[in-house]
C-alpha cells in the first residue's frame, strides 16, 4: 500500500537509529502525545532500539481513556432507554463505567450499535424516524470535523431524532497541564500528526516559547516516528525549543481551514474534565447554543450519577506519563483486554493495551 | 481513534444533503468517505481518512522528504572517520 510500506523499511529504520545514536550525549525524556503513536512504537519495538538515554513517555492522546467515567455512566443510562438507538465508535463500547459497559447494555437487549462514521448515525436517524438516535461524540481535534458535520447535516435535514453526547478534548491545553505540573519530566513533545492535520501547528508555537520545550509534529509510521525522534533529539542536544514539522505530507502550519470553520460554527471551547487527570480549563468543546437541540445531555434527563473508579487502576498516572503500564499491580492479571479495569486497557490507543498486545508484561 | 488511513479517491459525488462524498480505496477495501473538507481533491489522488472523513490530501512531493533526510544521513556517515 502506497504511503505505508515505504515508511516501514527496516534498513531505513536502522539508518535513523544509527543517526540517533550519534546525536545523543545525555538522558532525555520525550512524550509522544497520541496513543496511535504509542502503538506503533511498541508494536515495532522502536522504544527498545533507541539508546538507553532516551525515554519515551506515553501521553494522554487516547480519547477513550480520558472520557470521564460519569459520562460513560450517562451514556449507559441513555442507551438503556427503549426509544434510543445508541451509536458509537467500537472501542467506546467496552470501556468500563462504574458498574457496566455499553456492550453489556446491548447484551441485555439495549439497541447499541457500532458505527464507522458519525454520518452513519445521521443515516440511522433518517431511516428510523420513530426512534431517538444518539451518537457518542468522543475524541480529540481529529474527530471534531466529522462530529461537527454530523450535527450540521442533521440540522440541515431538520432531524428531530438525532443528538450527540459530547466529550471532546483538545491537545494544547493538556500539554500545558503536563508542563505546568510540578512532577513533570517531559522535555520534548512529539505532537499528534492527525490532530495537526486538522488544526495546524501554529497553536503550539507559544507553548514551545513559553515552556522552552521543543515540539515536533510527527506521523504514525515507524520511519515517521524515528525521524520525529531524531529531529527532537537534534533540538534538545542543541538547546533549541522550536516547533518543527516531520509529517509534511499531511500537515500544513494552518491546518485544514474548511474543517476548522465548521468546527467553530458548531462547537465552542469549554472547560472539560479528563478521566484520570481532572478538570483542565478551556480543554474541550461543547455544542453552541444554536445547536443545543442536538445535545443528548439536554434531551435525556438521566438524573445525577455518582461515578466509582476501580481502586486498583492507575490510569491517571499512566495518562500523565508518571508511570508505565507494568508499574501497575493489576496489569495482565486482574486487568486484561478481555476484563479491563480501566480504559487504557480497552482502547486500541491505550498504553496498557499496547503493552499487553505486544507482550510487554 | 486518531489513526488515519491513506487511501486513493476513486469516485466523487454529492449526497442528498449536498455534501461531497466519494469512494476511497484502502488497499482493496472501498469505503464511502466524506470529502467535504478536501474540496480540491481529484479522482486518483490520495487522502488521509479518519472515521469516515478525509481530513487532508497527501502531498506527493512532501512524502519524499523523509527519504531526502535519509540520504543526508548516508552522506554524513560516509564523511565520518571511523573511530579506532
Amino acid at each position: 500500500m502506497k504511503y505505508i510500506d515505504e515508511y516501514r523499511r527496516e534498513a531505513d529504520a536502522q539508518k535513523f537509529i544509527a543517526a540517533i545514536q550519534r546525536v545523543v550525549t545525555r538522558p532525555w525524556a520525550i512524550m509522544e502525545i497520541c496513543g496511535g503513536q504509542t502503538h506503533t512504537l511498541i508494536k515495532f519495538g522502536i522504544d527498545r532500539l533507541l539508546p538507553q538515554q532516551v525515554t519515551l513517555v506515553h501521553g494522554p492522546g487516547c480519547p477513550v481513556c480520558v472520557t470521564p467515567l460519569e459520562l460513560i455512566d450517562r451514556a449507559i443510562a441513555i442507551a438503556r432507554r427503549p426509544e434510543v438507538i445508541f451509536t458509537s465508535f467500537g472501542d467506546m463500547l467496552r470501556v468500563p463505567g462504574s458498574r457496566d459497559d455499553l456492550l453489556s447494555v446491548k447484551a441485555r437487549g439495549g439497541d447499541v450499535r457500532m458505527v464507522y462514521s458519525p454520518l452513519d448515525a445521521v443515516k440511522l436517524a433518517q431511516k428510523n424516524p420513530e426512534r431517538q438516535v444518539v451518537f457518542f461524540a468522543v475524541g480529540f481535534e481529529t474527530t471534531a470535523p466529522g462530529n461537527a458535520m454530523a450535527v450540521w447535516q442533521a440540522k440541515q435535514l431538520g432531524l428531530q431524532n438525532f443528538s450527540i453526547l459530547t466529550s471532546h478534548v483538545l491537545v494544547p491545553p493538556a500539554m500545558e497541564a503536563i508542563l505546568g505540573s510540578p512532577s513533570n519530566r517531559v522535555q520534548g513533545f512529539l505532537a499528534a500528526g492527525h490532530v495537526c492535520t486538522v488544526m495546524g501547528y501554529w497553536e503550539y508555537e507559544p507553548i514551545a516559547t513559553k515552556y522552552r520545550v521543543p515540539i515536533v509534529v510527527t506521523g504514525f509510521e515507524p520511519l515517521d516516528l524515528l525521524q520525529g525522534i531524531y529531529m527532537m533529539l537534534q533540538q534538545l542536544e542543541a538547546g533549541r525549543a522550536q516547533v518543527e514539522n516531520q509529517y509534511t505530507r499531511a500537515v500544513k502550519r494552518a491546518g485544514n481551514v474548511p474543517a476548522q470553520k465548521l468546527i467553530a460554527q458548531v462547537f465552542e471551547v469549554t472547560d472539560r474534565k479528563w478521566r484520570g487527570i481532572g478538570e483542565i480549563p478551556r480543554s474541550g468543546y461543547r455544542l453552541r447554543e444554536e445547536f443545543a437541540a442536538f445535545d443528548a445531555e439536554k434531551r435525556f434527563d438521566v438524573g445525577s450519577l455518582t461515578a466509582q473508579e476501580s481502586p486498583l487502576c492507575i490510569a491517571g498516572q499512566i495518562l500523565q506519563g508518571l508511570k508505565k503500564p507494568r508499574d501497575c499491580s493489576a496489569f495482565g492479571t486482574k486487568c486484561t483486554p478481555e476484563h479491563p479495569l480501566g480504559a487504557p486497557m480497552v482502547s486500541s490507543e491505550g498504553a496498557c493495551a499496547a503493552y499487553f498486545s505486544y507482550g510487554r508484561a | 481513534m486518531c489513526v488515519g488511513v491513506p487511501g486513493k479517491v476513486i469516485e466523487i459525488q454529492p449526497n442528498a444533503a449536498g455534501v461531497t462524498m466519494g469512494k476511497v480505496d484502502f488497499a482493496g477495501i472501498v469505503k464511502e468517505i466524506c470529502l467535504a473538507y478536501v474540496p480540491e481533491v481529484k479522482v486518483g489522488e490520495y487522502v488521509i481518512a479518519h472515521a469516515g472523513f478525509a481530513i487532508n490530501t497527501l502531498d506527493e512531493t512532501e512524502a519524499m522528504e523523509v527519504f531526502e533526510t535519509l540520504k543526508q544521513i548516508d552522506d554524513l556517515s560516509e564523511l565520518e572517520i571511523p573511530q579506532p
